[in-house]
């Protein structure tokens, strides 16, 4: 049944993050055929709109206010409920990112309806819209339906494949105004500690650092590899209990779920609560000097040697690789 | 103060999970408190003992949860509520739990209620935002530091690695993320009270409710493994080769590189 889906584009530093187009793909799917209609809301946001639309938006949606220059949930709230109730959609699909975990239960429960978070694939099968997700941080998965008419859900990044990017294609840029009023939480400063710029959870390429990494300092040759891979830096709960890094970095079941196309372990044992974080991920490589860790049981490929020695190396290897490319 | 914190009974994160008759297999596994569930009793404690007033506990399950329960008030929450849904509800989605909860919290004068960021099975995250709404207060997630003086709150708040520091009032929801506290154990004196202190148990006919009031709004239709990887290649050789030949690998046969 095909029915209007709307799609909301995540703005950061000025640019729509990657899983905002994920999302629009997700839209396209639930949508049946039906219309996808970008959201975009922002300061000023209006410059973005033709990108989501070379992305698979069939048109774009503006809400333009200063009020809305930084995400609240209540700012937000205002904004997509407006477009929402303006355009009549049967739908409604953000990012699984702080932004859209923040953001869509409050929706949900305005909207009182169900919400699936953080879906890995969709499929229409059997007359319903099918989603996939984790439980049990990816040890297993589901697949969910709705039993109302209204369909919600957030995508979690590197998971929905985007749609080819089309640079003739054309759509209506509109915008609506919305007195965004009563905010009730206030930013005061926003302290910007994640490491240059990569985010963790849409990354490509994840190093991440265990005990074995033994100091802070001990990160950096991680670092080095994860920039030259243009990837992040992650770690696991030992590294970050040690305090060698920011609790921010760990991967795992109690800390981010990542599933990059490649995860490089180095002096990670492979506990299961570290396991369940990053299992998903397309290649594993694992650094370990030794050779019984249970991280090799994941592992597409593993080294067994001191990272100290190894990481580095491999750094040159691909630094010529890329120079070579 | 009048605190409030949801507290959700899940898997010991140690457990493998199995699947038996399209369910997870439950039988002898291990139950825990959340783990972030567990920061957010030990944030309510504290507040508590900073600005005086009471904790309570609140649970949406079964009557196993009582356990769970138990260790809460043992690590020193005054109150315990178990809403016990087993002969209510068949099935259960975030829509039913966090109405159920907002049902039973909306003439309790909340001041503050903690809930854990996400829960580490059902991983949806919804439960305490969908609460804050039904409720109409405001609500912060993943917070990793809470300061409040008089009405007025300080929050730092964790977005992605980096930190956001929220200004709000209170009512408040919070959700607790990793790095907020350090948990405390119970004590076996605070073991011993904790089998005196008040543990209720309603239904959803005390809360007025019908099991038609709660129905989900989504359906599990098939719960599944991933699929087992199968085993990976350790190279062998010199040192310098290996780490040749694994880039080589990553590039041509993996490629992701
Ligand atoms: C409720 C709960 C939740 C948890 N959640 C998480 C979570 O989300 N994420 C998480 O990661 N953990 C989590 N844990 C902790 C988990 O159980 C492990 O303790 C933790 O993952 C171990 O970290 P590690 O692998 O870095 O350290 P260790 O287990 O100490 O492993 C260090 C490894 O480094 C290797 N090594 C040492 N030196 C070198 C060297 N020079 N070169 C190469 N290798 C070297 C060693 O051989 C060893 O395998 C959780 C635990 C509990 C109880
Ligand atoms: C009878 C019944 C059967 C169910 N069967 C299924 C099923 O088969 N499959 C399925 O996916 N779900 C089922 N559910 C729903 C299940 O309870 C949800 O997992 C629940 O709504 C919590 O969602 P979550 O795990 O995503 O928690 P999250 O939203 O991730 O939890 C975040 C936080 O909310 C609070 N919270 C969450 N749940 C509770 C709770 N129960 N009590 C108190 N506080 C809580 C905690 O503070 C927690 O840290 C059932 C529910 C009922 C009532």
């Amino acid at each position: 049944m095909a029915r209007k889906v709307l799609v909301l584009g995540e703005v950061r530093d000025g640019s729509l993050r990657n899983v905002s187009f994920e999302a629009v793909a997700a839209g396209k799917a639930v949508s049946e055929g039906g219309e996808v209609v970008g959201v975009l809301i922002g300061e000023s946001v209006n410059t973005l709109a033709q990108e989501l639309i070379q992305f698979g938006a069939d048109r774009v949606v503006t809400v333009e206010n200063e009020k809305v220059a930084s995400y609240t949930s209540d700012g937000f709230s205002q904004s997509l409920l407006a477009v929402l109730e303006a355009e009549k959609a049967e739908g409604l699909i953000l990012g699984h990112t702080a932004l859209g975990k923040d953001l869509a239960p409050k929706l949900a429960a305005k909207l009182q309806a169900g919400l699936v978070s953080d879906a890995t694939a969709i499929e229409v099968a059997g007359g319903n819209v099918v989603f996939t997700r984790p439980i049990y941080s990816g040890k297993a998965f589901e697949k969910k339906i709705f039993t109302d008419s209204f369909i919600f859900a957030t995508v979690r990044p590197n998971n929905i494949g985007v749609l080819e990017k089309d640079e003739s294609r054309t759509g209506n840029v509109s915008s609506i105004s919305v007195d965004v009023k009563d905010l009730r939480t206030v930013i005061k400063e926003v302290v910007r500690k994640a490491t240059e710029g990569v985010d963790l959870s849409e990354a490509k390429v994840v190093v991440a650092g265990g005990r074995g990494v033994k100091s802070e300092d001990g990160f950096e040759p991680l670092k080095e590899l994860a920039s030259v891979l243009g990837g992040a830096v992650g770690a696991s709960r030992g590294a970050c209990d040690a305090e060698y890094c920011d609790y921010s970095l760990q991967i795992g079941q109690t800390g981010k779920v990542v599933t990059p196309d490649l995860y490089i372990a180095c002096g990670i044992s492979g506990a299961i609560q570290h396991l369940a974080g990053m299992s998903n991920s397309k290649v594993i490589v694992a650094i370990n000097k030794d050779p019984e860790a249970n991280i090799f049981k994941v592992a597409d490929y593993g080294i067994v040697g001191d990272l100290f020695e190894v990481v580095p190396m491999l750094t040159e290897e691909f630094k010529k690789l890329k120079v070579n490319a | 103060m009048n605190i409030y914190v949801l507290l959700k009974r899940t898997f010991d994160t140690e457990e493998k999970i199995t699947i038996s008759g399209g369910k997870i297999n439950e039988d002898g596994a291990e139950f825990i408190i959340n783990p972030y569930d567990e920061y957010a009793v030990e944030e309510a404690i504290q507040v508590r003992d900073a600005h005086g007033g009471e904790v309570t506990v609140i649970t949406v399950g079964g009557e196993d949860a009582e356990k769970q329960l138990r260790t809460a008030l043992a690590m020193g929450a005054d109150k315990a509520v178990l809403v016990n849904i087993e002969d209510d509800v068949e099935n259960g989605d975030q829509f039913t739990t966090s109405k159920i909860i907002s049902e039973y919290l909306k003439d309790k004068n909340a001041d503050l209620i903690i809930g854990g960021n996400v829960a580490i099975d059902g991983g949806s995250g919804q439960v305490a935002p969908r609460v804050a709404e039904l409720l109409n207060i405001p609500y912060v997630t993943t917070i990793t530091k809470l300061e409040i003086d008089g009405t007025n709150v300080k929050i730092v708040r964790d977005v992605e690695g980096d930190s956001e520091v929220i200004e709000t009032t209170l009512p408040l929801l919070v959700t607790a993320q990793q790095g907020l506290n350090e948990p405390r154990y119970p004590s076996l004196p605070g073991i011993m009270k904790a089998k005196k202190k008040p543990l209720d148990e309603l239904e959803l006919d005390d809360l007025d409710l019908e099991e038609d009031d709660v129905a989900a709004k989504t359906k599990t239709i098939e719960i599944f493994l991933p699929a087992q990887k199968e085993a990976g290649r350790i190279l062998n050789g010199d040192l310098s080769d290996q780490v040749k030949e694994l880039v080589q690998l990553l590039h041509t046969e993996a490629k992701v590189v």
